[in-house]
């Protein structure tokens, strides 16, 4: 599927300066009192790929994707996307630059519609004020036409035709992840983060929702950085694997080479004491 | 459509002809994006003439099959047409077939082009594709995730089209070329193949001849008066019949609109959208309209359902006789007016039938309650029977003579005759000139002097109205030697609420008589209602009050049956209840929830006997299957009721026809 050189499973890649690095995590550590969710993790997305970090329970991961996110701020470390460094920030900030992301437990307008669920994800893209939007004529009617194109777009894209004017409060779970991943890409993020995007779904909505993966990264060529529990999933969609345990880095390489190292091994069937 | 010159016979001939006489009023429309696009025949005969000329860049030759395979989509419609006009053969294919399935009927017709909706029938078609040695070209209607596939051989719709644009820039002449080639163009050439769908053996390629389709076609469009004004929803596979007679055939000859819906999932809300004015669905798709629309209404306020029911009890009493035009009291008319306006109207516009002017249902038997429901709220429900073979119709009801328990009279211009053993054989315009490649099956279906052998056997009622009564091969006799249909029975027991399964005895008996499985869930209700403790549906099924109740049941059955001269015979004189419902998990019922009544009869042979040795109870253990695979052992005492039978209605000569 990728050309690209094959890295160590623990060498880091330290002043790997590659023109295709979309997002570079260097040494980062964030801590919660005396808890350590992460503890100097250093890891790069490029552009185009598909990321994936796994790791047992209370590993991290969720704590790394918020850092990714500007949710928390880490105490150390920086972190540099689209060659800009940065170091504090709110989550919409993220969203101006490009990033989206769905949650582990859906998180949409339960008693809106698909579609105003969807539209709602384009609202950080609209131009006019509210005044414009209010009166909703001339310019604002205009730029409502364009987005609701691209909206279409998208649900054309996920297959949810059928669901556009139900309340998603009332669609089965495995569609209410496929509207929620649907309304993170109404923002064109250039990077999507998904957090367990397939927790809790039966093996045949798995496999609708790793198509649907795989199809967002190639045919609209969108950066994913994916969380996942489910080792199958997570070897057969991503390019490139992170396994966090206990807050550390213990594996970085692709599916392959991840699978056989002993530490991760270790980390998910555990070792004798 | 009074004009000078000759119809058409063939439908690149039609489109031409629409594309003049129709030119700006829509052909197609799909439901794209969330809008619906249309198309105007004019567009159409343009979108058809580029692609047709495109496929001829790529080889296509005259005579050559073409495999259509895909949902209702405005393209593979216009890919019949563009194949149709510069003499190749469609073959359209089940959407929905495996690849076995798919790859028997592409390599037994020898496609050498497929034009195909997406990346889920390419990768079929290339699981198998070594096989497919005359292949030359696969073409997509959506690309979607085809982009990385190995394009020796694939093909993009639209790039083809392009292919026919850049021949016609080149080549002025070549548009009108291709006109004056589907003006030469002649009816006795194979309009379509189309293959059966196989439930009985491999599917067979049905060969039809364009002048027959389009005379068929041409005969039921008067018969329902189509014209372009008219519109309908292609929902139905399109490699049925029925799909490409009533949607394709008919509206190339009346020039009617065929919307195409957006996904298979969506079809309920584009029929609410686009209301059309002719209408098909097996009776299932009406059955469930009825159960949804209850559902809700047992959800609704008191106010609403009140309503409700006083306007449907209404419409049941006065509502088929306005729709007929017969006599109704000045006030039931006020009456139903008034339904109309606070019932009727709203629930025919919820369900997408406000503008239905003729609406048929065909495939199996519907209960006259159901259909009496529809045709009571003022839709033009009627009945057809037919089959590939026949290009479709065999007999169809007229307006105002309607009845649920018939499918009507031969079409216009159909031939029908019972053969001595009972199977309904017809002669029609529409008619097969024989399977592809299988002269010896041909010879098998048609009788020596031209008729085609249905294998359903049938009779015409009094008034001159074919009753199909069920497979010839079931049909039986009584020892009496009067005619043993299980099936008809069977039906006409099923369309009681309070039962389930119904499997009927008598071949080579004295009289008739039926096991009944008892609807667990409606007599369940009835129960609660009355009181009536009970622990299991055995328990319940023996129920002396149940027994009555079903008692009562077919009684109304024999009573019905005695009014048929063919039938009066048959009435069921003994029944019992079952202890068991009958599972297909025991093998008692094919997974699409037949009866298979063999193995039920040799299952419960003691049963059988003692249906017709007399005695008034048995007692029996039968070995069950739980779901999760265990083995059980059930026993009861079932016992045997005598049911009343009634004389026969006088027996009537010869029906008409």
């Amino acid at each position: 599927m990728n050309a690209r050189p094959d890295h160590s499973v623990l060498a880091d890649q330290e002043g790997s300066a590659r023109d295709d690095l979309l997002m570079d995590v260097r040494n980062v550590s964030l801590s919660f009192g005396g808890v350590k969710a992460i503890t100097d993790i250093s890891f790069d997305v490029r552009q185009g790929e598909i990321r994936a970090i796994i790791g047992p329970n209370g590993a991290g991961k969720t704590s790394m994707l918020n850092v990714i996110n500007g949710f928390y701020t880490p105490q150390v470390g920086t972190i540099t996307f689209r060659g800009v460094e940065r170091r504090s920030m709110k989550p919409h900030d993220a969203v101006r630059q490009g990033i989206a992301r769905t949650f582990q437990n859906v998180a949409l307008f339960k008693g809106m519609s698909t579609l105003d669920n969807i539209m709602a994800g384009r609202s950080v893209l609209m131009k006019r004020n509210i005044v414009w939007q209010m009166l909703w004529r001339g310019p604002a009617l205009r730029e409502e036409i364009e987005h609701r194109e691209k909206v279409e777009e998208i649900i054309d894209f996920l297959e949810i035709e059928h669901i556009r004017r139900t309340p998603v409060g009332k669609l089965p779970y495995g569609l209410q992840k496929r509207v929620e991943l649907g309304r993170a890409l109404a923002m064109e993020p250039s990077l999507l983060l998904l957090d367990e995007p397939m927790a809790g779904m039966n093996l045949e909505e798995k496999e609708d929702m790793s198509r649907f993966i795989l199809d967002v990264n190639q045919q609209r060529g969108t950066t994913i950085a994916l969380i996942e529990h489910d080792m199958g999933v997570v070897m057969d969609l991503s390019d490139r694997v992170v396994v966090l345990d206990y807050g550390k880095k213990i594996a970085d390489g692709p599916p392959d080479e991840v699978k056989n190292s002993q530490a991760v091994i270790d980390a998910y069937l555990g070792v004798p004491h | 459509m009074a004009q000078a010159q000759p119809l058409p016979d063939t439908f690149p001939k039609y489109l031409l002809r629409n594309a003049e006489m129709f030119g700006s009023r829509a052909a197609m429309r799909h439901k794209d994006r969330g809008i619906w696009q249309s198309w105007t025949w004019s567009q159409q005969r343009d979108q058809i003439r580029d692609f047709a000329i495109g496929l001829t860049r790529l080889g296509l030759q005259k005579g050559d099959r073409v495999a259509i395979v895909g949902a209702n989509r405005p393209r593979l419609y216009w890919a019949v047409c563009a194949v149709q006009s510069v003499g190749g053969v469609p073959v359209p294919v089940y959407a929905d077939a495996v690849a076995e399935e798919l790859s028997y009927v592409l390599t037994h017709a020898g496609v050498r082009f497929a034009v195909v909706q997406d990346q889920e029938q390419v990768d079929k078609l290339q699981s198998f594709i070594e096989q497919l040695t005359v292949l030359t070209a696969i073409i997509y209607d959506e690309p979607r995730g085809l982009r990385d596939y190995d394009k020796h051989m694939l093909h993009d719709y639209a790039d083809v089209q392009e292919m026919g644009r850049s021949a016609q820039h080149a080549d002025k002449q070549l548009a009108t070329r291709w006109e004056q080639d589907i003006r030469a163009g002649s009816g006795e050439d194979i309009s379509i193949m189309l293959y059966t769908s196989g439930t009985t053996g491999r599917s067979k390629g049905v060969m039809l001849k364009a002048k027959n389709a389009v005379k068929a076609a041409q005969d039921t469009v008067a018969f329902d008066k189509l014209s372009e004004k008219d519109s309908v929803l292609a929902y139905l596979p399109l490699a049925w019949v029925g799909d490409h007679y009533l949607n394709y055939a008919q509206g190339y000859v009346a020039g009617f609109c065929v919307a195409c819906p957006e996904s298979g999932q969506t079809i309920t809300q584009d029929l609410r959208e686009l209301a059309p004015t002719f209408y098909f669905a097996p009776p299932r798709v009406f059955e469930g309209l009825l159960t949804s629309i209850t559902i809700r209404m047992e959800d609704a306020g008191r106010f609403k359902q009140r309503i409700y029911k006083h306007y449907i009890e209404v419409a049941r009493k006065h509502g088929e006789a306005i729709l007929e035009g017969r006599p109704v009291p000045a006030s039931a008319r006020v009456s139903y007016a008034l339904g109309e306006i606070l019932v009727y109207g709203p629930l025919k516009n919820v369900l997408g039938l406000s503008n239905i002017r003729v609406a048929y249902t065909a495939g199996e038997a519907i209960g006259s309650d159901l259909f009496s429901f529809f045709r009571s709220l003022g839709v033009n429900l009627k009945q057809l029977y037919g089959q590939t073979e026949a290009f479709l119709y065999v007999t169809c009801q007229k307006d105002g003579e309607v009845r649920s328990d018939t499918v009507g009279p031969p079409a216009p211009n159909v031939d029908i005759r019972i053969s001595e053993d009972g199977e309904v054989q017809f002669r029609s315009p529409g008619m097969f000139s024989g399977y592809y490649l299988e002269e010896e099956k041909t010879a098998e279906t048609l009788t020596e002097d031209g008729y085609v052998k249905t294998g359903d056997a049938g009779f015409f009622d009094t008034d001159g109205q074919l009753k199909i009564i069920d497979r010839a091969k079931d049909v039986g006799k009584l020892s009496s030697g009067a005619l043993f249909a299980p099936k008809y029975l069977e039906n006409m027991l099923k369309f009681f609420p309070n039962i389930k399964e119904a499997v009927a005895f008598g071949n080579g008996r004295d009289f008739a008589s039926a096991f009944i499985n008892i609807d667990l869930q409606a007599v369940g209700n009835w129960a609660e209602r009355n009181n009536i403790a009970y622990a299991s549906y055995q328990e319940l099924a023996g129920h002396p009050l149940v027994y009555k109740m079903i008692a009562a049941n077919v009684e109304d059955t024999n009573r019905r049956l005695a009014a048929e001269p063919m039938m009066a015979a048959a009435q069921i004189k003994r029944f019992l209840i079952l202890h068991k419902e009958l599972d297909a998990d025991d093998g008692e019922l094919t997974r699409t929830q037949k009866v298979r009544r063999a193995f039920v009869a040799e299952r419960y042979a003691p049963l059988i006997n003692a249906l017709y040795e007399g005695v008034s109870e048995k007692y029996v253990e039968t070995e069950v299957t739980y779901e999760d695979g265990r083995k059980g052992r059930i026993a009861a005492t079932v016992k045997i009721v005598d049911a009343p039978v009634f004389k026969a209605a006088e027996p009537v000569k010869e029906a008409a026809e």
